[in-house]
């Protein structure tokens, strides 16, 4: 397709593997708008995420004279408790996704087999962690949770598993529906599978981007709740961080902040890299 | 709510399990059958009574005692109180009014952009951007409290560099009404999770829209925009307005980001919570608290009532 | 059969056995550690005997840690206290949850009394160390030195006592500010042509010491201890006038200048509290507000010795003098002044005390009432004037 002649740079761009149907009335010009307009929308939305985290890195690097300064980062792994901080994040991360995994996986993959009509109900209760909100959930759990539970920090990773169960049963949802489930296990029960192979071979391969990406949005969930964990007194890392804040100077404050975020991003992004299906997912387009 | 809801047949007729002995009577294998099913599920329930049912409760006993033991309605009183009451002046129907306000401009406007941003995402060629934003929104849509203060306040504050970049324009942001103390920052800054939120919940739903849907519109003849108003957003609208609801929800309920932002300027709700439980001032009144939390339980379940009496018609175009 | 049931019986009985002897040594293992004195319920010390300061000691080396909560170590020179009593006794303090607030205090100890770190003492806001005794969380305890404590500084069975206080002041950068402003009244009428960016060290909606600014700035203006609303409108006004600034002022904010003037207690801003060169500290010449904050045992604490001696040694006249040190005026600071066992240097750092001003110091009752009202109208007043 030739560019357009006000020479206008986003048209220069390259149609999608799309040729002309054979019975529309071919009118091309508007997917050229389209593009423009995506790039301008990609352009807010990016300004908007990117001047901050900017602002935020600019401060961050700057010493309290005003110079250039790696002081404010290099305070922080040495601070007190961050490792201690650290741990108790990763170790309330692993409890989570594991209890996660095991009560949610199975039962939504039972729920999609024999049980459609429950997908309402789970529906609504996965959607509840939003109508409870965190705030009234933890002032809940304080006043009423017995004092063994209140003792350990995995009362935390209880909540969590609650609080991420929303995005968990929407992933799995969309996954198992996204699969033939029925011909699977049928399949896989006739050829002679008992229902342990049937679900840890054939099932969850199937599955594993929407389980993947389960998994993420709750280790994201985790590394940055805070009201939850400030309340209940357990020093995880966006609390250490918090309390690290309100007694350091302005740039160690932003500086642990932009730490906290790329941090959990970083982390995010290796975990997503393991994923070897991940091309071949990216290769499927939208309308 | 998907269309491939329908490819799943009824589950007693050939699921493989089912192959038992001929002679055993009907209904004795679908009382066990039952049994299955209910023994299936009842880990989850159990957890979900325990982690939000019991929570729930906790909360509606604690709003109706008070600080005597016993049953009382003072709690509730205090916190409905209209402002010519010279204890309260109101203030926590103004909590109610502000954080609802909040939750609605904080559900509408990321909402919409949000699903321009993932369409837009979406159907880049870009392997990079796909990977980055997926991952991106699951981290932002978590980034919340002291730490999103302080990057906004670097960014939009006093000494802040967009202020700056702006004035060096000629632009005053107080001059046009915003202070990021006020309502319009906490709405500014709320964006910030917001929009990544919604970006990861509509994703999912776009890649429901199938190809062939937009190549027969466009056999037809119709424009993009047709396409749009009568097959892609009714398709996508069931996602759309459970999005909007998660948004409204977090928006509503956001504590830590609005105590550090406003220090109190602004009446809401989670703020008056988080004052009565864990503030340095008002000792021993956790009741009104709690009430207030019982008060936040009512309205989000008036909005869930909403939403799914809505969702229900946006849904019967994909039955 | 014969055999299979004995060995049944012998193995209940050898179970039953170990879980009554892990019973018992559990409860003598707590109590054993200082020749069978239960430290949670001595109430004072005497002079000899069980119950003397040398077994205190040595019953708080045995226990060896004592668990602090909400002490920034900037606080009223805390980090040197810690530092003293851990190198005088050897006793590890761990140090939990610096910035916390006395609601956070008082809710630790009721939920971690499983945990390890349950904080064995608290330094709270009075009103806060009423409702923890009425609902049975805290120890009596009386200090030697409890005489020298004034009567109203105290709870008389011995459940609670005041430890240090101060005043509100205005601390100000006299490098950037032309006219520090030395009263209330002064910085009412600031229409920003003094460039005055006030700011109050948090939100006075759930912080003591802010709460403290604004009923000072109430006194000041025409109210009074009952009477906080005049404050709520000083700020409103600070507010129309461009001179307040609505974020959290502490040393990093006076170092950035996005706060020049800080109203908050004099202690933290002086003695380097405040490390910005040229921060000068005075108390306002329209009001002399002062609070006391108070100490309180855990009467679940897990190292009752300890805690003990911890009291012991802040109200000795070392612990005393590091208060002082830290700018704030210990509770037996009128005892130690006529005895002369007052460190004279950091007693004249002290703020000077405007002269003709009496020195206000407002009750329980009077904080949850400002409390209360500032509660339900800082919003609608300093908010709606932005």
């Amino acid at each position: 397709m030739a560019p357009l002649a006000s020479g206008d740079p986003f048209e220069v761009v390259q149609m999608e593997d799309e040729t002309v149907p054979e019975f529309s009335n071919g009118k091309p010009k508007r997917r050229y708008h389209f593009r423009w307009w995506r790039f301008i929308v990609l352009l807010l939305a990016g300004a908007y995420i990117l001047i901050p985290l900017y602002a935020g890195l600019k401060f961050s690097f700057q010493g309290v004279t005003g110079g250039f300064s790696t002081l404010a980062y290099t305070s922080i792994p040495s601070a007190p408790g961050f490792t201690a901080a650290l741990a108790l994040s990763f170790k309330l991360a692993i409890v989570t996704m594991v209890v996660s995994t095991i009560l949610m996986v199975p039962t939504s993959i039972y729920v999609h087999l024999r049980m459609p009509r429950f997908r309402r109900v789970m529906d609504v209760v996965s959607v509840l962690p939003i109508v409870i909100p965190p705030i009234v959930l933890i002032v809940g759990v304080i006043g009423d949770y017995p004092l063994w539970a209140r003792s350990s920090p995995y009362l935390l990773s209880f909540m969590y598993v609650i609080l991420s169960m929303p995005f968990v049963y929407r992933s799995l949802d969309a996954g198992l529906s996204a699969i033939d489930l029925k011909t699977l296990t049928e399949a896989s029960r006739s050829l002679g599978g008992n229902w342990i192979k049937t679900m840890w071979q054939v099932i969850l391969p199937n599955i594993r981007p929407a389980l993947l990406s389960a998994t993420v949005l709750t280790l994201a969930l985790v590394f940055g709740e805070y009201t939850m964990a400030s309340l209940d007194l357990w020093t995880t890392i966006p609390v250490w961080i918090a309390q690290f804040q309100v007694s350091s100077d302005g740039h160690v404050q932003v500086a642990a902040s932009m730490v906290g975020l790329i941090g959990t991003w970083i982390l995010l992004i290796l975990v997503v890299s393991l994923d070897r299906s991940q091309s071949r997912r990216n290769r499927r387009r939208t309308a | 709510m998907t269309i491939s809801e329908a490819v799943v047949s009824d589950p007693g007729a050939s699921a493989p399990g089912s192959e038992t002995t001929p002679s055993k009577p009907k209904s004795f294998r679908k009382s066990l059958r039952r049994l299955e099913s209910a023994f299936a599920v009842t880990p989850f329930v159990v957890f979900a009574f325990a982690g939000l049912g019991v929570p729930a409760l906790a909360v509606i006993y604690q709003a109706f005692h008070g600080n005597t033991g016993g049953w009382t309605l003072s709690n509730m009183r205090l916190i409905l109180s209209g402002s010519s009451n010279p204890t309260t002046h109101g203030i926590f129907l103004i909590g109610f009014e502000n954080s609802i306000k909040l939750g609605l401009i904080s559900a509408l406007i990321p909402g919409v952009v949000g699903v321009f941003v993932a369409y837009a995402i979406q159907t880049s060629k870009s392997n990079l951007l796909r990977r980055l934003t997926s991952t991106g929104s699951g981290v932002l849509a978590n980034f919340g409290g002291i730490n999103l203060t302080f990057m906004f306040v670097a960014t939009l504050g006093s000494a802040g560099v967009l202020t700056a970049w702006l004035h060096a324009v000629g632009i005053s942001l107080s001059n046009v009404g915003f202070n990021i103390s006020g309502f319009s920052g906490v709405v500014v800054v709320y964006m910030y999770f917001q929009l990544p939120l919604m970006v990861l919940v509509i994703t999912p739903a776009l890649g429901g829209l199938r190809q062939s849907w937009r190549e027969a519109a466009e056999n037809m003849g119709a424009s993009s925009l047709r396409y749009w108003i009568h097959v892609g957003i009714p398709v996508l609208m069931p996602s759309i307005l459970g999005g909007m609801l998660l948004l409204f929800g977090s928006a509503f309920a956001a504590y830590a980001t609005a105590a550090t932002l406003t220090l109190g300027l602004i009446a809401l709700s989670p703020i008056q919570i988080g004052n009565f439980l864990n503030g340095n001032v008002i000792a021993g009144e956790t009741h009104v608290g709690y009430a207030i939390a019982f008060g936040m339980l009512v309205i989000l379940t008036v909005v869930m009532l909403m939403y799914s009496l809505v969702r229900k018609r946006a849904s019967k175009w994909l039955r | 059969m014969a055999p299979r049931s004995i060995t049944r019986v012998l193995l209940a009985g050898a179970t039953l056995a170990s879980v009554a002897a892990i019973g018992v040594t559990a409860e003598t293992g707590a109590a054993s550690g200082a020749a069978s004195v239960n430290w949670g319920k001595v109430t004072h010390l005497t002079k000899t005997g069980a119950t003397s300061m040398s077994s205190l000691v040595k019953a708080a080396k045995k226990e060896g840690h004592l668990n602090v909560v909400a002490l920034p170590d900037n606080w009223a020179n805390y980090g040197n206290i810690i530092k003293g009593f851990s190198k005088k006794y050897g006793i590890k303090i761990n140090s939990e949850n610096p910035e916390g607030s006395s609601a956070e205090e008082i809710q630790a100890i009721q939920s971690d009394k499983g945990r390890s770190s349950d904080p064995d003492v608290i330094d709270v806001g009075t009103s806060y160390a009423v409702t923890a005794k009425s609902e049975g969380l805290l120890a009596p305890y009386k200090v030697s030195t409890w005489s020298e404590i004034p009567a109203g500084l105290k709870n008389p069975s011995g459940y609670w006592f005041d430890d240090y206080g101060g005043y509100v002041a205005i601390g100000c950068n006299t490098t950037t500010v032309t006219n520090c402003p030395t009263s209330f009244k002064q910085m009412s009428t600031e229409t920003g042509a003094q460039g005055y960016k006030i700011g109050l060290n948090n939100s006075p909606l759930t912080s003591n010491s802010a709460l403290a600014g604004v009923q000072a700035a109430a006194i000041a203006s025409g109210g009074s201890l009952n009477n906080v609303a005049a404050g709520v409108s000083f700020f409103a006004t600070l507010n129309k006038n461009g001179a307040f600034v609505n974020t959290i002022a502490d040393a990093s904010t006076a170092q950035d200048g996005t706060t020049n003037v800080i109203i908050w207690w004099d202690y933290l801003m002086a003695n380097g509290g405040i490390d910005v060169p040229g921060w000068k500290v005075v108390i306002p010449s329209d009001v002399l507000l002062g609070e006391y904050y108070t100490q309180g045992i855990n009467a679940g604490s897990p190292d009752p010795a300890a805690a003990r001696l911890w009291e012991e040694y802040l109200y000795s006249t070392t612990g005393q003098n590091l208060w002082l040190a830290g700018g704030a005026r210990p509770a037996e600071l009128a005892f130690m002044t006529a005895h002369k066992t007052v460190n004279q240097t950091t007693l004249a750092k002290l703020p000077a005390l405007p002269s003709g001003e009496t020195p206000q110091y407002p009750s329980t009752a009077q904080i949850t009432a400002a409390a209360t009202t500032v509660n339900s109208t800082w919003a609608t007043e300093v908010g709606a004037s932005s």
